[in-house]
């Protein structure tokens, strides 16, 4: 499983892209993700907001994951 | 082409115009945004923009389907810059025209809130000695 990573989300893990290879850490949903992330990097429970898009659009907690997704962790966005 | 949706080094605002013109629209609206030099009174020397593309070039397209359907617009841009941009230069461009000037108003208007809403798009703000990556913490 590929996890994306963008803006201050990925100056917090030191990678754009992080690989959950083993089987036992594979979250199997949008909101395992985040606690694990959470949990790893306690800097994101600071974070104004935290969601996450699989395939490119955004996804509720209750999405599962299978790991062939492309997942990608959005922080707060700042366009414009 | 009803819908001009794109992602660019460098924005070139002279070439909104033609993309918005239109014969059956009787009003053409367009918001620009820059880099401002102060930030809380803090001199900001650049922006850095980075963005999740094919995401972000989906989200746009659905603010701008949402923006023609609501107020039946002929032509519609979003617009918007990534990397580094200096004081003044534009970053962001987004437009409308229609038949009348009351619905490019306020599509414009649309436009602008919602793309600094849901597009995946992060600002980092560049002073001398620190930079910040804006809106991430309360």
């Amino acid at each position: 499983m590929n996890v994306l990573f963008f803006g201050i989300a990925k100056d917090i893990v030191g990678n754009s892209e992080l690989i959950f290879s083993e089987e036992l850490n594979k979250p199997r949903t949008v909101a395992a993700l985040k606690k694990q992330l959470v949990d790893s990097y306690p800097e994101f429970s600071k974070l104004n907001a935290l969601a996450v898009a699989v395939n490119s659009e955004y996804a509720t907690d209750d999405v599962t994951l299978n790991g062939s997704e492309e997942i990608a962790i959005i922080p707060p966005v700042s366009g414009g | 082409m009803k819908k001009i949706i794109e992602i660019v080094d460098t924005i070139e605002t002279a070439q909104v115009y033609a993309e918005l013109s239109d014969a059956k629209s009787g009003g053409i609206c367009v918001f620009v945004g820059t880099v401002r030099e102060f930030t809380n009174e803090e001199e900001v020397v650049a922006l850095e923009f980075e963005t999740y593309k094919t995401m972000a070039l989906k989200e746009m397209e659905k603010i701008a389907d949402r923006a023609i359907e609501k107020w039946n617009l002929n032509k519609v841009v979003l617009r918007h810059a990534v990397g580094e941009k200096g004081v003044a230069e534009p970053v962001v461009v987004v437009g409308a025209s229609s038949a009348h000037r009351d619905a490019c108003f306020e599509a414009c208007r649309f436009l602008i809130d919602t793309l600094k809403e849901t597009v995946p798009i992060w600002k980092k703000e560049k002073f001398k000695n620190k930079s910040v990556w804006v809106s991430a913490h309360p």
